[in-house]
């Protein structure tokens, strides 16, 4: 196995006191679509904020690139949800894309004309260059999202982490996105996004990591994306599940997560 | 005294003209740095720095025993600078919300400024005179010196401003990706709240603590009114500022010692009444008016639908005449049907057959078809 795109070896992350995550490992590949799935309140957005160095962890290491997240800085890419930010900022869509130009840019230089072309060239790729001059809250929030994805194809990274990028969008927004995914990996990108349509993991990622708190399982769909693996992280009520999710042939002990005893470790270590 | 009379006292009354000057700096400062400051929501933390500020001037008095204004300007931002550093550090260390520690942090320092000055005041010497004016601010009271440092600071202040203005705006839109890019939020926070200190305790004298926020908050919210870009607001902002701090400082220098800064208050508040009202697209004005478009196309749309119907009844033929009255019964409501019928027939829907006999067009067999039978709609 190739050396991964990002590796989290024991992270544990707490809001007062509260862990949000528990002794995390998790081995992102290198040139695929990874999802990151798990209910409401799972850590999904702190395992992704923590990668990028946003929220500090109590213990644990992440490496992007075998590197810190310091030093690999140009190599990430980030799209948050679009509901943290206003939307009704003065500003223009093509403004908000050429913020993605700032990281490379360095202090008190203005974006030039080389920035605004590649800003340009982005929201090409994503169907939003006609909405350029656009002020920013005339847009639909399918649109917001693909202003959102376009700033980070314009940081032109190898690692990609999105959170939520399908929430809330229309059908062409969600097409969209889907395209961007596949041409990001056809270019041998790695994409990191939070899903919260368990019925389109199969399709639309190569490998997934569900998570609740702890990581419940992780690795190729065909593998770890399995009924009981979903039951387990989101306490048995998996609605959507009825003939979609590919249901293995039951043996019981298989379906553990790869590694039962990395999980249970944080149990008995206990009082961190 | 006209127009005339008071352009020429600007222009050549020496005291006037300073004030005026002085003014419309600090006015131009608050103004462009407020924006920032309502465009993160944290326009209360204006009024926090002002109150701040007043213990820093009576201390900075009572330990150099020096009236100079650099001194006094110097201790209200040192002052200010420690509130905000307060309200940071409750809202970091406690379940204590921004809001409450604003006000915390406003009072306690307020009611500590309050007890300085008058203990300075209660002073046997006569040095202190005109303390008391940092409170409510008295353009008058400037002198050449005082609007020298007013308008360098406040210049190195807007240059900086210009210099890191990508920076800036990177934290107000969206800090957590200005924090992914490498972008040191938390030292370009504290530089832009700086600034914003600055901006603030260089109003103190001519606008005074109680009211100084009004100058930061309310440029900026009449300018967000009139534009969708961040640069034309802060120019907007700047210039409207000034306006305020010119049209305030010649009022209270005309009147006999009304404060300045109410008078400044309330020119500003004028400029916002104005914006929210009149503003295009985000005036209310505007809205309304958008309103009632909606409201009467909605009510023609629904005319045309029933018109459509009983064409339909007819084999959608556009040659039979309907009565207003029939319209008027299906709408079941009175008033309303002829003008909707004439919005109809002005943009070609509909057309009147005979006297009060109304019948639909092809154009409006069209849109009918298009807007109603998809969704169901009547």
């Amino acid at each position: 196995m190739t050396e991964p795109a990002i590796e989290v070896n024991d992270l544990t992350v707490a809001y007062h006191e509260r862990p949000v995550l528990w002794d995390m490992d998790v081995r992102v590949r290198a040139g695929a679509l990874t999802a990151i799935v798990g209910p409401n309140g799972a850590g999904k957005t702190t395992l992704i904020k923590a990668i990028l160095g946003l929220v500090s962890p109590a213990a644990g290491r992440i490496r992007i690139l075998g590197r810190k997240y310091r030093e690999a800085r140009r190599e990430v890419a980030y799209v948050p949800q679009r509901g943290t930010v206003d939307w009704d900022f003065p500003t223009s869509v093509l403004d908000v894309v050429l913020m993605g130009t700032y990281g490379g840019l360095g202090w008190m230089r203005r974006p030039g004309r080389k920035e605004r072309e590649r800003a340009e060239a982005a929201l090409e790729q994503v169907g939003m260059e006609a909405f350029a001059q656009r002020q920013i809250s005339q847009l639909s929030g399918g649109q917001q999202q693909r202003v959102f994805l376009a700033r980070a194809l314009v940081q032109d990274a190898s690692v990609y982490l999105m959170d939520e990028p399908f929430q809330g969008v229309d059908a062409r927004t969600e097409r969209a996105i889907v395209e961007v995914l596949r041409h990001l990996r056809e270019r041998g990108k790695t994409v990191v996004a939070v899903h919260h349509a368990l019925q389109t993991v199969p399709e639309y990622f190569d490998d997934v990591v569900i998570l609740n708190v702890r990581k419940i399982a992780a690795g190729p769909v065909a593998e770890a994306f399995t009924e009981q693996h979903l039951r387990t992280a989101y306490g048995g009520r998996v609605p959507f599940l009825q003939g979609v999710a590919p249901s293995p042939p039951a043996t019981p002990g298989v379906q553990e997560s790869p590694d039962p005893a990395a999980d249970r470790r944080g149990t008995f270590s206990g009082g961190a | 005294m006209t127009l005339g009379e008071l352009l020429q006292l600007l222009l050549f009354d020496y005291t006037l003209r300073t004030v005026a000057l002085g003014t419309a700096a600090l006015g131009a400062v608050a103004g462009a740095l407020g924006c920032f400051a309502v465009l993160r929501r944290q326009s209360l933390v204006g009024d926090a720095i002002a109150h701040a500020a007043l213990p820093g001037i009576g201390l900075a008095f009572l330990l150099t025993g020096m009236r100079a204004t650099p001194i006094l300007v110097l201790g209200a931002a040192i002052s200010g600078w420690i509130g905000t550093l307060f309200v940071l550090g409750i809202v970091r260390s406690s379940r204590i919300r921004e809001d409450a520690a604003l006000g915390i942090v406003l009072s306690v320092f307020f009611g500590l400024g309050l007890v300085i000055l008058t203990f300075v005041q209660r002073r046997p010497t006569a040095a202190q005179a005109g303390l008391e004016t940092f409170l409510f601010g008295q353009a008058a009271t400037l002198l050449a010196g005082d609007v020298v440092l007013i308008v360098g600071v406040g210049a190195a202040a807007l240059l900086l401003l210009a210099l890191f203005w990508k920076e800036f705006k990177l934290l107000s839109f969206d800090p957590e990706f200005g924090a992914s890019v490498g972008l040191p939020i938390t030292r370009v926070d504290i530089l832009l709240t700086s600034l914003l200190v600055v901006a603030i305790v260089i109003g103190l004298q001519a606008v005074g603590v109680v009211l100084m926020s009004a100058l930061v908050v309310a440029p900026a919210a009449a300018a967000r009114q009139w534009t969708d870009s961040l640069g034309i607001m802060v120019l907007l902002a700047a210039f409207l500022g000034a306006l305020a701090g010119v049209g305030g400082a010649v009022i209270s220098s005309l009147g006999g010692g009304i404060p300045t800064g109410p008078t400044i208050v309330l020119g500003a508040s004028v400029l916002v009444g104005i914006s929210l009202l009149f503003a295009p697209r985000r005036g209310m004005l505007a809205g309304l008016l958008r309103e009632r478009s909606t409201r009467r196309r909605l009510a023609a749309d629904a005319v045309l639908a029933d018109l459509y119907a009983l064409a339909a009844q007819h084999g959608e033929t556009t040659e039979y005449g309907h009565p207003v009255a029939v319209l008027r019964a299906m709408q079941g409501r009175g008033g309303g049907v002829e003008r909707a019928l004439a919005r109809l027939e002005a943009r070609g829907l509909a057309r009147e057959v005979g006297a009060g006999q109304w019948s639909v067009t092809e154009a409006g067999i069209e849109r009918a078809r298009n807007v109603f039978l998809p969704g169901g709609d009547e």
